[in-house]
């Protein structure tokens, strides 16, 4: 590999790995991460709530770590592998913690839901068992209008420490 | 298969349990559709729009050349352009003068639309924006309500003679005398911040004009109400049945909000008729805060008059409202939406209302979850509370003495509203258990005895629902509203389709943003039809050519379970009659002996006859020619339903502005740190009743979610603007949401009274708390620091300053006589330096253009264009935020060589800002000089709204920058000197 | 909210990202984590010719334990350095000041080095550098420097390196025994940039006096504030000692006389904490 330089207003080729899949897409340098799945890939599950790195509703994994998509470019993501909400189910089955989240009616609009989906899913992995006080932590990069966030909490606690999501 | 049907049949109603919702798999799994995941069309080009800098300027000229001439660029519309092509929109304030979505000659606020540009792309878009050359010639702004109505205060509308759109004044009883007979009488001043409730999804729409005959369709996420329709047909000049409104399936959220998408749909119309070009715009978070609504600001005063024993004889009002820069419809509903229950939960007939609607050069407001509510409460129940103090009462026993009593409904409030149901004093006892009001009370004691700062506060109120559309007219006088066509009711509208298939299919026109609308109206048919809820599809989406819709639609006012669900219940009845009527021809028994469970149709009493109900169903479908005398063919039931109560008003100005009334009392206790002015929540209690709970799940989501949004506007969230007009909450790090972190833990408990208003006796519900909260909190805030001047929002600092005696906000002038700015939100600052030369030659240097524009970080240019007048442009900036900046400087005085007063200007694409600063010069030391200097300036602009925090510190260190050149080329001609002095004398000190 | 358009490059070592810079200079954006300079790119604050990404350069990502310092390179994330053994044991003042920085989401791409390289006045990963008295390493395209903490901080914003310079790494003096550490901060909601922040590792002395305490002030002026004292006695005196001269920031969320109580609330804390 060499150094790699894109122009302006060329649109580069980006292959990448998206919910288990090889993907290919073509992005300028200047094209959001979320941009790109969205509109490019055709995974419009990931949505956009500031764009400037508050909200948390554009979270995504990448490498199995819950990132902001909407700080990051399209081209850093050449290689990488990225999950987003619409990898989560099992076949056409909720996973355990979207069955959760219906369970305990962690969400009204939704808009706000897949970030949060997949912030807890890298969380539980490493925190398999937190404490309340821990998710509220880690849900403090998200925000949730019509929640409350109670019923998140309660959501995720509900799934922790039975084997993960 | 009989087995589990039998053990269905046992199964108790779908309605009235937490049943998880239809609308959650999608949502989970990625696959819900929200307006921004449409291409509805080929061809979809992408709108930016420009945004005015400015809170108040005349625009004098757009150059738009060099936008249109970047590859993309599809074209730029101006507001002159739209203005040709459109209508303005009215309100029923028929002296305030009527919207248009974008400026025209003359900007009002910051981020007032004033071009739009069309690209192949939204990047490419933004790009065109930053060539577009706005010629703007600023005028002096005002933001503050009162403020606006000083008679010297800069006037929006020429049209108007001053702010004040419209004044009228009520008067329900005889308070006069009320207030006379008054053992005791109190009264609060107070002012109420702007918000906004920041659903997570932005606006967005899709525009598409088509020709032969003119005809728009926007796909949009408008949530209602519909009663706009009309009004945007108007503006964009066709008929009703040519704009043709489209939602998606899914929406992020509203809490009334997107009800200013309105505005766009006639902008972004007309944008798609004026380039021949189907236009897509999702708006931004940044133009969202800066431009979308707000819930508004208000100030005003209240009295209350009691006898010794507490019982509330009247009530006046003073609301003077901030409408924004422009009263655009269905304001001033906000204004109204409490008039005719002006007493809240209280039995009180004697009331005087004075309502003043003031503009100012801020964003104009409009829906926002709890509409008026929280401006209302903060005054009601403010006042309730000092008076229970006054009087020596427990404030929850002051408001029990008033309650309307339990067996006084349905009671008619002095202002015309009739309060359907309710136990308020069941309600307020249930909250004051479970707080466990009595330890509260003594924790508060013995946090005091500690020197600690604890309070409790109340807050209980009605909270109405399902408005009526002609409330708003109350804004008209009576002889005004005779003038046109009588307005009263709300119609609501179901239909239940039964498909060949036999499977069942409900039609809303409510416009859900997350309220799990298609979950409960599933529950609901489901009874009606003996079916599951998953066996029933709910199609939310309206389509306004095929939607059976009414001005009343839309989602506001909490009007699905106050209205749409009776209509709902009534439909779900028709279908199963119609159903029941089938049965009985194919059973050949009665009518009245169908039952209707477990998927099945049979006859009472005889379990085992029966048939599939899609069967029985069907058959209006494939056998239509032999159906019964009383069954049409098909199956389509339709149910269109107004609430009889909602009437027009009255000529004396009453009106049953609403159709149920649920109730909330609030209690909470909190706790300020006096060292760091943190406000804890230790714990809060909110007791509602909202009529029997169709989805208690649901309910128990909307209590928190409106607690939040309530604990948010209370503490932390403000939509601020300093005194000149700039806005300064232009990003989620500006303006600050709770996150889960923030959130304290609530309490919630039930008291169902049914309201006889609905089949299933439900009250709306869904505001109430967002309306309590701030007045709870308040109260509570008041109560631990013992002083009643306390406004929202409660941030640590303004309650460190309230508990430590100290100015909240110091009331300086915004200018002083030697024109160098100060006070709050001015970036000042001072400082001094010794410089290595004597005063005469640090005065060259300081008025030397060609000096200054070699120190002057970033200068590139600075020329004097007269005496002691210097025009230049710099390029400023730190952490790369560089900006290209027009500066104009002017030495306002110069005492050499001494002193200099100066002022100036300087305008770029980051922002603006302008200024005034002092330098003294004396003599110090052997040929040094001690400089020091003072400045103050304003910021506006995006640095300004999206940069808050920092700027004050970047100022200073820009300044820094400067003297540190300043000083460094002072050294280098002290340098030069020393060694000419070296050269010419052989020594080696000059002095 | 788009970025303006901007050439993209991606170099393979710290070298060619330095070459780049001496190219570019003041019109490149070095772009690590992103946690700032993203939303600064979006909302066209910053408008750079090229954007140097270095997120991906393994060589700046490690930790090092040296004899007298912890050596974390410029793209070490900070979700890395929290869960790192090393860091715990070696800066544990680091460790306390992470928890504070940005939220989980953030810290599992925002880096060490980016932090430091933007300068924002109330950041912890500044403040906790400038109270241990660490060292920021940089280089150009011919050469390394090494400038202390103290000294790399100028102003809001503003630091010690020139366009053409690459932060590269800091050095983050180890822990010695007998010393404690706290970090406090006052922010509005959890996990927002502090009003004011404080930072200590401290030694005392046998009878309970403090011997030695090295302090860091941040949020409170256009740069994190750091300084050393030796036997300053009890607290009071390390708060009069701290706040002598400083001249606090004013902004809508906190005037300069509420900066300097909570200053000197929380310095009493950390003191008081590291006890
Ligand atoms: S959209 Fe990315 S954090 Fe808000
Ligand atoms: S569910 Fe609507 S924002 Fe979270």
């Amino acid at each position: 590999m060499s150094m790699v330089r894109v122009k302006a207003d060329d649109r580069h080729r980006v292959s990448l790995t998206v919910n288990g899949r090889r993907r290919t897409g073509h992005a300028e340098p200047r094209m959001q991460l979320c941009d790109f799945l969205r509109h490019e890939l055709g995974l419009p599950g990931t949505h956009v709530g500031c764009e400037h790195g508050v909200c948390g509703a554009c979270t995504v994994l990448i490498d199995g770590r819950a990132q902001r998509s909407c700080t990051q470019f399209a081209l850093q993501a050449e290689g990488t592998e990225i999950t987003t909400v619409e990898g989560l189910a099992e076949g056409e089955t909720l996973n355990r913690l979207q069955a959760a989240f219906r369970d305990h009616h962690a969400l009204q609009c939704g808009f706000c839901t897949a970030g949060i989906l997949m912030s807890a899913t890298h969380f539980l992995r490493e925190v398999p068992a937190p404490s309340e006080a821990e998710v509220r932590d880690m849900l403090s990069g998200h925000i949730c209008r019509c929640t409350g966030y109670d019923s998140i909490v309660r959501a995720i606690l509900s799934v922790a420490g039975e084997g993960g999501t | 298969m009989t087995v589990v049907e039998d053990a269905r049949d046992e199964a108790p109603p779908w309605v009235g349990r937490p049943v998880p919702r239809k609308e959650d798999a999608a949502l989970l799994t990625g696959r819900a559709r929200f307006i921004d995941d449409l291409a509805p069309l080929p061809g979809l080009a992408h709108a930016a729009i420009l945004r005015s800098p400015y809170p108040h300027a005349e625009i004098r000229a757009i150059d738009a050349a060099r936008a249109l001439a970047l590859p993309g660029v599809l074209g730029v519309v101006t507001g002159a352009q739209i203005a040709e092509m459109t209508e303005t929109v009215p309100s029923v304030v028929r002296t305030a003068p009527p919207y248009r979505p974008i400026a025209v000659d003359k900007a009002r606020y910051v981020g007032e639309p004033v071009a739009v540009v069309v690209a192949e792309d939204r990047y490419l878009a933004e790009d065109a924006l930053d060539l577009i050359e706005v010629d703007y010639a600023p005028l002096a702004a005002v933001t503050d309500v009162m403020a606006a109505l000083d008679p010297a205060a800069p006037v929006l509308h020429e049209a108007l003679d001053g702010n004040l759109a419209q004044r009228r004044d009520f008067t329900y009883g005889d308070p006069d005398a009320a207030f006379a007979r008054a053992d005791r009488t109190f009264r609060l001043d107070y002012t109420f911040p702007r918000s906004s409730a920041t659903p997570m999804e932005t606006f967005g729409l899709v525009a598409h004009f088509e020709e032969a005959p003119a005809r728009y369709t926007v796909w949009s996420n408008f949530q209602g109400p519909f009663v706009l329709h009309p009004l945007m047909a108007r503006a964009l000049r066709v008929p009703g049945n040519r704009l043709r409104l489209i939602t998606p399936p899914a929406s992020g959220g509203s809490f009334g909000i997107k009800q200013a998408v309105f505005a766009y749909i006639v902008l972004l119309g007309a944008v798609s008729r004026k380039l021949g070009q189907p236009v897509k715009w999702i708006e931004d978070r940044l133009e969202h805060l800066i431009g979308s609504s707000a819930a508004g600001a208000r100030a005003g005063t209240v009295e209350a008059a009691f006898t010794e024993e507490g019982r509330l004889l009247g009530l006046r009002y003073d609301n003077v409202a901030n409408m924004g820069a422009w009263m655009r419809a269905p304001e001033p509903a906000s204004v109204y939406r409490m008039h005719a229950t002006a007493g809240g939960g209280y039995d009180v007939r004697d009331i005087a209302i004075s309502n003043r609607l003031v503009l100012t050069n801020t964003v104009p407001i409009g829906l926002n979850r709890g509409y008026g509510g929280p401006q209302f409460y903060f005054a009601l129940e403010r006042i309730m509370e000092i008076a229970a103090r006054g009087l020596g009462l427990d404030p929850g026993e002051l408001r029990r003495r008033n309650f309307v009593a339990p067996d006084a409904f349905p009671y008619e409030c002095a202002g015309g509203s009739k309060l359907d149901a309710g136990d308020y004093h069941a309600v307020l006892d249930e909250a004051k258990r479970l707080i466990d009001y009595d330890a509260l009370c003594a924790r508060r004691e013995a946090a005091r005895a500690e020197g600690r700062r604890f309070g409790i506060g109340f807050a209980v109120g009605v909270e109405p629902s399902g408005s009526n559309m002609a409330y708003v007219s109350l804004a008209q006088p009576a002889e005004e509203r005779a003038r046109s066509d009588q307005k009263s009711g709300a119609a609501a509208s179901v239909i239940i389709t039964i498909d060949p298939s036999g499977r069942a299919t409900v039609q809303l026109c409510s416009t859900p943003n997350g309220q799990g609308h298609a979950t409960v109206a599933a529950q609901i048919v489901a009874d009606a039809l003996g079916l599951e809820p998953d066996d029933v599809d709910v199609v939310t989406d309206i389509d306004t050519q095929r939607s059976p819709w009414s001005i009343a639609s839309g989602n506001y006012s909490n009007r699905f379970a106050a209205i749409v669900t009776g209509a709902i219940q009534l439909c779900g009845e028709r279908a199963a009659d119609k159903v029941r009527r089938l049965a009985a021809d194919a059973l050949e028994a009665a009518p009245e002996d169908i039952e209707l469970a477990g998927g099945r149709v049979r006859i009472a009493g005889v379990p085992d006859k029966g048939l599939p109900l899609a069967r029985v169903a069907s058959r209006a479908h494939w056998d239509a020619s032999t159906l019964p005398d009383d069954v049409t063919p098909g199956f389509h039931e339709t149910v269109m339903l107004s609430p009889d109560v909602l009437g027009p008003p009255s000529d004396d100005d009453r009106i049953a502005s609403s159709v149920t009334y649920g109730f909330v009392a609030d209690i909470v206790g909190v706790e300020i740190d006096a060292a760091t002015g943190r406000l804890s929540v230790e714990s809060y209690v909110s007791v509602h009743d909202v009529g029997p709970r169709m989805n208690p799940a649901i309910v128990e989501g909307q209590v928190w979610g409106g607690f939040a949004h309530g604990l948010g506007a209370a503490v932390m969230e403000e939509l601020a603007y300093d005194e000149a007009g700039n806005f300064l909450a232009g990003s989620f790090a500006d303006y600050l949401c709770p996150t889960a972190t923030e959130m304290p833990e609530l309490i919630v408990g039930h008291v169902e009274t049914p309201s006889p208003q609905n089949p299933l006796g439900a009250k709306g519900m869904g505001d109430g708390s967002s309306m309590l909260t701030p007045a709870a909190i308040a109260n509570a805030v008041a109560d631990a620091l013992d002083r009643d001047d306390v406004a929202p929002p409660f941030r640590p600092m303004t309650l460190w300053a309230l508990a430590n005696g100290r100015e909240v906000r110091p009331p300086a002038p915004a200018v002083r006589d030697d024109g160098v700015p100060s006070g709050p939100d001015v970036l000042s600052g001072a400082g001094e330096v010794v410089l290595p030369r004597p005063p005469d030659a640090v005065w060259r240097m300081l008025i030397d253009a060609e000096a200054l524009a070699r120190l002057v970080p970033g200068c590139e240019r600075l020329e004097e264009t007269a005496p002691g007048r210097y025009r230049g442009e710099v390029s400023i900036g730190v952490a790369g935020i560089r900006g290209r900046y027009v500066a104009e400087i002017e030495h306002t005085s110069r005492e050499a060589p001494t002193r200099l007063v100066l002022r100036g200007q300087a305008r770029g694409a980051l922002g603006h800002g302008g200024g005034g600063g002092e330098v003294r010069l004396e003599p110090v030391g052997e040929g040094e000089t001690r400089l020091s200097y003072r400045y103050g300036a304003r910021v506006g602009g995006k640095v300004a709204s999206v940069g808050q925090r920092m700027l004050g510190a970047v100022t200073e260190t820009l300044i820094g920058q400067f003297f540190r050149a300043f000083a460094a080329e002072l050294a280098d001609e002290a340098g030069e000197a020393t060694s000419f002095w070296r050269r010419l004398f052989g020594r080696s000190d000059p002095s | 909210m788009k970025p303006v358009a901007f050439e993209y490059c991606r170099p393979e070592t710290a070298a060619e990202a330095a070459t780049l810079l001496a190219e570019f200079g003041f019109e490149a954006s070095v772009l690590a984590g992103g946690m700032t300079l993203g939303p600064m790119l979006n909302m066209r604050l910053v408008r750079p010719t090229a954007v140097i990404d270095i997120s991906r350069l393994d060589e700046l990502g490690e930790i090092e334990v040296a004899a007298d310092h912890v050596l974390t390179g410029a793209t070490l994330r900070q979700a890395d350095a929290l869960s790192s053994a090393e860091i715990a044991r070696e800066v544990p003042l680091l460790a306390r000041a992470l928890p504070h920085v940005g939220h989980f989401q953030t810290r599992n791409r925002g880096t060490l080095g980016g932090s430091v390289a933007h300068g924002d006045p109330a950041a912890e990963i500044p403040l906790a550098l400038v109270t241990l008295d660490g060292t920021v390493q940089l280089r150009d395209a011919r050469r390394a420097r090494r400038v202390p903490a103290r000294e790399f901080f100028l102003g809001a914003l503003e630091t010690a390196r020139r366009p053409d310079e690459l932060l590269v790494g800091l050095e983050w003096p180890r822990a010695a025994a007998g010393e404690h550490v706290a970090f406090a901060e006052f922010a509005e909601r959890h996990g927002d940039f502090a009003i004011a922040a404080a930072a200590c590792r401290l030694t005392r002395d046998s009878a309970g006096r403090i011997a030695r305490i090295d302090l860091g002030l941040g949020g409170v002026e256009a740069r994190p504030r750091g300084l050393t004292l030796e036997g300053p006695g009890d607290v009071e005196e390390v708060v009069a000692a701290a706040l002598d001269g400083v001249e606090a920031m004013e902004d809508r969320s906190a005037s300069a006389e509420y900066r300097m109580d909570l200053a000197a609330v929380l310095i009493r804390r950390v003191v008081e904490a590291a006890g």
